[in-house]
């Protein structure tokens, strides 16, 4: 393997916090190796379908990173979250399942819209508040939709879907229909009690879902009591809680592809056979530009920073270098004569041209007529 | 024409609505409380055991559970008994179900419904006499229901749940056991359709739920000092028949507000409001209110009956109407 590994120093801290809870989490007691202990996978998949995730990644960030520039000249206003880090999760986790299974997300949703086939151009609408939004300028980043795609309602509140995916699992049970529901929320969610209460439901009555936490604060500073993690749980680790309850749960590295996709496979195959509700804690590590409070861009991403990441700045560089789930992809299909460098570029810049004219789209996209505002308030 | 026990209406609109739709499931409680019928609420699960659940207390998650079911096609009817407990499912009902149709820009319909027990109920004392369709009537988004006859509550939770949007029902225990006239041919009550349950020529009073039946006895005394007294249902909170309100007061001229939930930002403060916007030149008199005292209901019997839309209070609001 020729790719480059280092340690993620710079975004691992120290709290006495977590000694005086007299929690000890394994990471506290030695550095973290996580990203260097393990050796990165491809899924198991045919070429075409590699380069089919690795188009679909490259659509999550390079969207994402032209998101940025939007709200800092002020052609939209509110708080919003990126995806950037976790590609390497939502991508092939999502094209596990069948067209017509469920999803549920939450604020931090562009991601799994975009990898399951949403549009680009009516994503950034409804973030703009457009009338060519995905929900016609009505629910903006946090609530995006795509109900053909089987997002039916995004939410804002952290842990709001986890009771309502048990609610979509039920219906599929109750329709005989086979489908499945996927839940993807952040390791914050786990704070509400929604979570534990549909937990619960979801293990006694065998539902059909599969409950994806993705866990971004891995080595995060973010909110950390802990160094090894993001929230502020007294479970630890975090798939101690859904364990409680008897759902069969596993800790991942979630900037591993092939490792997500072996594992989501799995719990799928479980889900579908009857077995129940499955849950999946995938660990990425921290975006240095989702550290702060406003999303920002400390590297704009080429698919070259793959083999050099020198022009990154010193501050973000190993994050780019060790802990990225896009470039760690990309160096996998080149080490694995899966595609080459030049083809990568090539995606990378049909991805580019389309993300433009997404851009251009939404920016002359028109406002909602006022009066919309009391449209759609009852069916 | 046949008559029928309250509960009896009831439970006759859940066993056609089961048999009609197999999309209805439901979920926790007997939809009678601990009354002595809740027994029939057995003949329900003998026959619909997979479309029934009794999930944990876990009123957010069920809660949740039935607004996701709704989302993916099913018509789930909840029962969160009494009604104070629907404040453990605040962020599933006031923020998810109410807002999901809007916020997606009409793409997904919530078609679930939230039943529950509000009101005085003797000895409920302050965490089981919740009246929350004030709050709830301050979400937009959900419809409130609220019947107080036998013949009301079959028609309104037949409409209920065919009903595309969230639903909130609200009922009261203090019904459960009245009895009234119900023709085997009723067909489901249109939402937004007021009932005039007495007619009268001196005063108009609105009321909801058990406060209806207060209120026609309350007209029937008021009857023998020569007041005629007109009592106006809506039936339903929202949508709001005003028009109905509007045209009984422009026979009056007079109006009183008999209403369970507390006084501030209450269900009668509400009424009043939109008839001082839109009949205040029909009005000879100020607008009065009768409703729950703005007190933490209070456990003790004489605590209890004087701080409610009593007959005594809602007689004296009466007559200074007249006066």
């Amino acid at each position: 393997m020729n790719c480059l590994r280092f340690e993620c120093h710079s975004y691992w801290a120290f709290s006495p916090v977590i000694e005086l809870l007299s929690i000890r989490p394994v990471d506290v007691d030695k550095p973290p190796s996580f990203a260097i202990s393990h050796n990165h996978m491809l899924p198991k998949l045919p070429r075409e379908a590699l380069l089919d995730l690795c188009r679909r990644m490259l659509v999550i960030r390079h969207f994402e990173e032209n998101l940025v520039p939007l709200h800092d000249r002020g052609v939209f206003g509110g708080h919003y979250h990126l995806y950037v880090g976790q590609e390497g999760t939502g991508v092939p986790a999502i094209s596990c399942l069948r067209s017509d299974d469920y999803l549920f997300t939450t604020h931090r949703n562009h991601g799994h819209l975009l990898a399951r086939g949403a549009e680009p151009k009516r994503l950034y609408a409804e973030i703009l508040g457009r009338a060519d939004g995905l929900n016609k300028g009505k629910g903006g980043s946090f609530h995006s939709v795509a109900p053909s795609l089987g997002f039916l309602h995004s939410s804002g509140v952290v842990a709001g879907i986890i009771p309502l995916s048990t609610g979509t699992a039920y219906a599929s049970k109750a329709q005989k229909n086979g489908r499945i529901t996927v839940c993807l929320f952040g390791d914050g969610s786990l704070e509400e009690g929604a979570a534990p209460e549909a937990f619960n439901l979801a293990s006694l009555l065998k539902l059909p879902v599969l409950f994806l936490c993705e866990n971004n604060g891995k080595y995060g500073a973010g909110r950390a009591v802990a160094a090894a993690q993001s929230s502020s749980m007294a479970a630890y680790p975090l798939t101690d809680l859904p364990k409680a309850y008897k759902i069969p749960a596993q800790q991942i590295d979630g900037m591993d592809a092939g490792l997500v996709h072996a594992a989501i496979l799995e719990a799928v195959e479980k889900i579908r056979h009857g077995e129940g509700p499955q849950f999946v804690e995938a660990q990425t590590v921290r975006y240095p530009g989702s550290e702060t409070n406003w999303p920002t861009v400390p590297q704009p991403t080429d698919t070259a920073l793959a083999w050099d990441v020198s022009s990154v700045p010193e501050k973000a560089r190993e994050w780019y270098e060790s802990c990225d789930p896009l470039l760690i992809f990309i160096r996998e299909l080149v080490a694995a004569n899966q595609a080459t460098k030049d083809e990568i570029a090539g995606i990378e810049r049909q991805v580019k041209a389309e993300i433009a004219a997404a851009v251009e789209f939404a920016v002359n996209s028109p406002y909602p007529k006022p009066e919309e505002a009391e449209r759609n308030l009852f069916a | 024409m046949r008559e029928l026990a309250y509960y009896e209406a009831k439970f006759e609109a859940l066993e056609e609505i089961m048999a009609a739709d197999q999309r209805v499931h439901l979920i926790n409680g007997t939809f009678l409380s601990l009354s002595p019928h809740r027994h029939v609420y057995q003949k329900l699960r003998s026959k619909y055991a997979d479309r029934m659940i009794s999930p944990p207390i876990s009123e957010l998650g069920f809660c949740g559970l039935a607004t996701g079911a709704a989302m993916a096609g099913l018509r789930p009817i909840v029962d969160l008994s009494t009604g104070s407990f629907i404040y453990e499912a605040w962020p599933q009902v006031a923020n998810e179900a109410a807002n999901a149709f809007s916020m997606s820009g009409g793409q997904t319909k919530v078609p679930v419904v939230f039943h529950l027990f509000h009101g005085l109920r003797g000895g409920g004392a302050a965490q089981h006499s919740g009246s929350p369709q004030a709050m709830l009537w301050n979400c937009p988004g959900l419809e409130i229901a609220i019947p107080s006859s036998p013949r009301d509550v079959k028609g309104l939770l037949k409409t209920a749940v065919t009903s595309d949007n969230p639903t909130i029902f609200v009922d009261h225990t203090r019904l459960l056991d009245m009895r009234g006239e119900v023709p085997e041919t009723d067909k489901p009550i249109p939402f937004g359709v007021a009932d005039v349950k007495r007619p009268g020529g001196d005063v108009t009073l609105i009321a909801t739920s058990y406060t209806v039946q207060v209120s026609l006895q309350a007209a029937a005394k008021l009857d023998k000092e020569g007041i005629d007294v007109e009592v106006v249902d809506p039936r339903t909170l929202v949508p709001f028949d005003l028009a109905t309100i509007i045209s009984s007061i422009e026979k009056t001229h007079r109006v009183v507000i008999a209403d369970e939930t507390h006084q501030s930002c209450g269900v009668a403060a509400e009424i009043a409001a939109r008839i001082a916007e839109s009949g205040f030149d029909k009005l000879k008199t100020r607008i009065r209110r009768v409703s729950t005292l703005d007190v933490p209901v209070p456990y003790s019997p004489p605590l209890e009956a004087y701080i409610g839309p009593s007959e005594s209070r809602i007689i004296d609001a009466v007559r200074a109407a007249v006066a």
